[in-house]
């Protein structure tokens, strides 16, 4: 599981842009639940990486779904480096 | 389950688009007049959208040496460049372009696009990283796909962003950057001294696709690179032939002492047929036109600055500030004025190019034009009054 300060920081960078104010859970995902399109994902991903100072590499963003998996991920991949 | 079905939204979408007389996905061109003007749906329609910069489709030397290389090699090779399919015309081209790159080595492909993947999935190995700007072409994305390195994306012409990207990259890593001379829907130029200079700082080799800028930029048309004098940081330039070259095919060049593995790697070099002897004598004539083309590339440049003040002063929102290619491209508020657009302009004669997502960035409609060499300023002049009258008629502008 992510850690709570990974998830809320998250939020946080996916509360201006959540335009239909779904509610914000590690099970929420970006297509059906916040419809966020491609571009909007594409600017996201890039505040995350600077956030976290990490690089979400363009290969893994498909099976990122949910927000708590893109949390994992950012944890996996803060831990390693 | 139908395999069809997941395509219902993309079907939906396209249905719901208010064509009536005319659909930018179905145009047939039904007799092509000059390398400017081409019969459409029975109406004399003035071409701006077709890539051919440099008006080479018509180029004598190029048409007269396929003509040769057909009665004397035949249609087609039949087979692979490193089967059957690799003839002296092949390898007289390859040393013409690395003579007009004044590099080393040079690998032709059968298109453009396929000298992305080819180049791309070749290069980036299962440990490596391949570094692209996020408004990359698709066969800048499709080599991505293909091969197996790690791939990182950048926010589009931004060197400060691609630093901060590559700073958290493992020093010793090997790493390819992409980038672009001229990116083909807006026809914006990139800050390639800045992105390649980032670049080599942190150990990248480098490939720059001029496929949009070869011909008409620098001095000799070899492209952005040739025009910012930054050719030496670049390890690899790929192009096509089906712009300025006016005919169709791939290839990329080098200095690198190894470089020639490639040929015996790179699948989408070897698993398909090699180009037509007569596509290849063409596109041998017309870069040694381009190489000497100068009063071409001068009158090129001269149109798209006239169509752009013409444009602007017109009040059309403009993709860039000021001409920096032969891609003129308006904004257009949203698909259905978009489409109404492009519908109407056709009827009055001229086409261009109606771009959309996804093949444009951050979800813009766009009326794209690209001039011609051949292009005559009086044509300039009609389109831009066509542009306006069109303007006029779908209730833009006012
Ligand atoms: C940047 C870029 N690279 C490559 C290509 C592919 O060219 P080709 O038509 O030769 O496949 C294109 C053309 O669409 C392009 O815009």
């Amino acid at each position: 599981m992510a850690q709570p300060a990974t998830l809320k920081t998250i939020y946080d960078l996916i509360t201006p842009i959540n335009q239909k104010n779904a509610a914000l859970a590690p099970e929420t995902t970006f297509a059906s639940d916040l419809e966020l399109d491609s571009l909007t994902v594409m600017d996201l991903v890039a505040e995350i990486e600077d956030t976290f100072d990490i690089i979400l590499p363009l290969n893994l963003l498909p099976e990122l779904e949910t927000i708590g998996q893109v949390a994992d991920t950012v944890d996996k991949i803060v831990n390693e480096s | 389950m139908d395999l069809f079905d997941k395509f219902d939204q993309v079907v939906a979408l396209r249905s719901s688009l208010p064509f009536e007389k005319a659909d930018p996905f179905k145009v047939v061109v039904d007799e092509v007049i000059s390398e400017t003007e081409a019969v459409i749906g029975g109406r004399r329609t003035i071409l701006a959208g077709t890539n051919n910069y440099m008006g080479m489709t018509f180029h004598e030397e190029s048409i007269n040496a396929a003509k040769e290389a057909l009665d004397q090699f035949g249609t087609g090779t039949t087979g692979s460049r490193v089967l059957n399919g690799t003839y002296e015309g092949h390898k007289k081209l390859e040393a013409t372009i690395a003579d007009f790159y004044g590099m080393e080595h040079c690998m032709v492909f059968s298109t453009g696009y396929q000298a992305n993947l080819g180049m791309i999935s070749a290069l980036g190995g299962k440990d490596d990283y391949v570094i692209i700007d996020a408004d990359s072409h698709a066969s800048i994305y499709d080599g991505c796909s293909m091969g197996n390195a790690t791939i990182v994306r950048f926010k589009h012409n931004d060197p400060e962003n691609l630093e901060r990207r590559l700073k958290r990259l493992p020093e010793d890593a090997g790493k390819l950057l992409v980038v672009e001379g001229i990116y083909s829907m807006l026809g914006d130029a990139a800050p390639l001294k800045e992105l390649l200079e980032v670049g080599k700082k942190y150990g990248c080799m480098t490939l720059v696709d001029e496929a949009h800028s070869m011909g008409f930029t620098g001095e000799t048309g070899r492209g952005v690179a040739e025009e910012l004098g930054v050719e030496h940081l670049s390890d690899f330039f790929v192009g096509t032939f089906s712009k300025s070259v006016g005919t169709v095919g791939g290839f990329a060049v080098s200095n690198h002492p190894k470089f020639d593995v490639l040929r015996f790697v790179s699948r989408p070099y070897i698993f398909t047929a090699s180009l037509p002897p007569s596509v290849v004598a063409s596109a041998t004539k017309s870069i040694e036109a381009i190489k000497r083309g100068s009063n071409r590339r001068a009158h090129l440049w001269e149109n798209a600055r006239q169509l752009h003040t013409g444009l602007k002063e017109a009040g059309f929102s403009m993709a860039t500030k000021t001409a920096e290619s032969p891609i003129i491209a308006v904004h257009l508020p949203d698909v259905m004025m978009g489409t109404r657009f492009w519908e109407h302009l056709l009827l009055e004669g001229v086409y261009a190019n109606m771009a959309a997502p996804p093949a444009t960035p951050s979800g813009m409609f766009l009326l794209r034009i690209s001039v011609c060499a051949q292009h005559t300023s009086e044509q300039i002049s009609e389109i831009i009054k066509r542009f306006k009258k069109t303007a006029k008629a779908v209730g833009l502008n006012s």
